[in-house]
């Protein structure tokens, strides 16, 4: 086995083919945009909040790379429900399965662990929750 | 006789290197080439038998360092056949352009125009809008068409009697597009506009001759042309270095220095403030005189055979797409390619597992990404030292991203 495949495991494959949350919402609460000025990637996350800042729906564009899509794709499917702390935990998640922080992932983030050797592909990982940590921020005091 | 790929290869000592048991296949040189044994020499040589500062001292280190370092301005001058006087060793090419753009730029007034184009490297764009918020001067662009290429034929509707400066790429680091630097540089005379050319993506593929060219500034990265990396060039003609006032004050840039004002020294020194990058400029003398020696009508037809070969292997591969020109017409050996379904950053981290080095992304060309609605490229830059098995390597890769990723 070479080390491609190492890094695209099926699952990460079958996480950003699934493309869970891929598209736009009608009239989302918030929207965030990030951009990684180093390679182009973007990534789009809408949000429609509850009445207590909690995410009822949550969609995504993502114009970058399978890692980035995989991890938009990850997102949406455990971001229901959360709120700002909900998400600031899910960056945790991220940031155990590459590697940055101590501590075991929890699903579906065990996906990303393959990353972990590849740094200079972290950021596709992040991107993501970087923007939905942009789209929920302040949520509360909203 | 056929062009010894072989004995340029040995002369390289990095490609012999084998990496998690594959080859070196390297094909990002238009991000950095890589260096010969006559650049590592060069550099060595001065390292360990005439390092010292140059311009200043009286001791025979010193003189030393400065006649390699002069040498190696004579070499550069050679290779661009220019004189060595109009030569200034900068810190790379976004350096030289930077200078251009400061120093040229403050000879500009409130509405002058420049023109560039839309598939610049951010390097021949950036330092222009900074220019425009300094000084007032508007930019004009050039598009670019289908097939990656500037579109010349935009170019007299662009051109006013206000544009004092056109900046385009010479190879386009994207397309691999050759510029007619004569068709150009026609219509700029029409206007009085002065031609500057980013050297970058040409340099590294035999000698220029700039002075029948008519252009009046050139700007090249050492590093893209087997030099080391810290050092680029700019060469501009003689009348407009000593027109323009220095970019960076320090030491060696002057003539005299008191408390109450100073004067400058003469081009090319008024423009190398402080210490210069002395042995990276000795290793690109000897980058410049390896390239002299290297048969470039038998290189440049190699680089391009191998162009041939990948264009056709990416054509058998289903959902590739070149952006670029599709014939070899014009064109030098940079080849940008999308695969459906597959983002380029995907592509290369797959390329690599094969031992194939490309870059994947928008290239610091995003206006041109724009142009295309491209989210970034892949991109494939080759030198005189790769060969067959390289292009081959690329090709089984890219066919294994393609059944696997999507």
């Amino acid at each position: 086995m070479n080390d491609n495949e190492q890094l695209y495991q099926e699952r990460i494959v079958a996480l950003a083919k699934a493309k869970t949350g891929a598209g736009k919402l009608t009239s989302p609460t918030r929207t965030a945009r990030r951009d990684n000025p180093l390679c182009g990637d973007r990534v789009t996350i809408d949000v429609r909040l509850d009445d207590d800042g909690r995410i009822a729906e949550i969609a995504h564009q993502v114009r970058g790379c399978l890692l980035c899509q995989a991890s938009a794709a990850a997102l949406s499917s455990v971001a229901v429900g959360r709120d700002k702390a909900g998400v600031a935990e899910l960056r945790h998640d991220a940031e155990r399965a590459i590697g940055r922080e101590a501590g075991d992932p929890h699903e579906p983030f065990t996906a990303f662990a393959p990353v972990r050797a590849y740094k200079s592909r972290h950021e596709c990982v992040l991107l993501p929750i970087e923007a939905l940590q942009d789209a929920v921020a302040g949520a509360s005091e909203g | 006789m056929s062009f010894d790929v072989a004995a340029v290869r040995r002369q390289f000592p990095i490609l012999s290197q084998i990496i998690d048991g594959q080859p070196v296949h390297y094909l990002d040189n238009g991000a950095s080439a890589q260096t010969p044994d006559a650049v590592l020499d060069a550099v060595r040589t001065y390292e360990t038998t005439g390092r010292a500062n140059v311009l200043r001292g009286v001791h025979r280190l010193a003189e030393r360092a400065t006649e390699a370092y002069e040498n190696a301005r004579v070499e550069v001058a050679t290779f661009l056949g220019v004189d060595p006087l109009e030569v200034v060793f900068t810190g790379g090419c976004t350096a030289a352009i930077n200078l251009v753009a400061y120093a040229y730029g403050s000879l500009l007034k409130a509405g002058d125009r420049i023109l560039l184009s839309e598939l610049e490297h951010h390097s021949n764009i950036v330092p222009w809008q900074l220019l425009r918020s300094r000084a007032g001067v508007e930019l004009d662009m050039v598009p670019v068409t289908i097939d990656g290429r500037i579109d010349l034929e935009m170019l007299p509707r662009l051109i006013t009697p206000r544009t004092r400066l056109i900046s385009l790429a010479h190879v386009s680091n994207v397309t691999g597009a050759l510029l007619d630097v004569r068709h150009v540089v026609a219509l700029a005379k029409t206007v009085g506009a002065k031609v500057m050319l980013d050297g970058a993506q040409y340099a590294p593929h035999g000698p220029a001759d700039l002075g029948s060219l008519g252009i009046d500034f050139y700007a090249f990265a050492g590093h893209k042309a087997y030099g080391p990396n810290g050092v680029g060039v700019l060469w501009a003609r003689a009348e407009l270095l000593e027109a323009m006032p220095p970019f960076h004050g320090g030491g060696s840039m002057i003539g005299r220095v008191t408390l109450a004002e100073t004067t400058w020294a003469p081009p090319p020194r008024r423009f190398e403030a402080g210490t210069p990058p002395i042995g990276p400029a000795i290793g690109l003398g000897a980058a410049c005189a390896w390239m002299r020696g290297l048969d470039w009508a038998g290189a440049h037809a190699h680089e391009m055979a191998l162009v041939q070969r990948l264009m056709d292997g990416l054509q058998k591969i289903d959902g590739t797409q070149i952006l670029g020109p599709a014939s070899l017409q014009n064109r030098y050996p940079v080849v940008s390619f999308m695969l459906d379904g597959v983002h380029p950053h995907d592509v290369a981290q797959t390329l690599d597992s094969f031992g194939v080095a490309v870059r994947a992304g928008h290239h610091c060309a995003q206006p041109l990404m724009d142009r295309f609605d491209l989210d970034g490229t892949t991109r494939v830059s080759m030198a005189p030292y790769n060969d067959n098995s390289d292009i081959d390597a690329l090709l089984t890769g890219v066919r294994h991203a393609a059944r696997t990723l999507r």
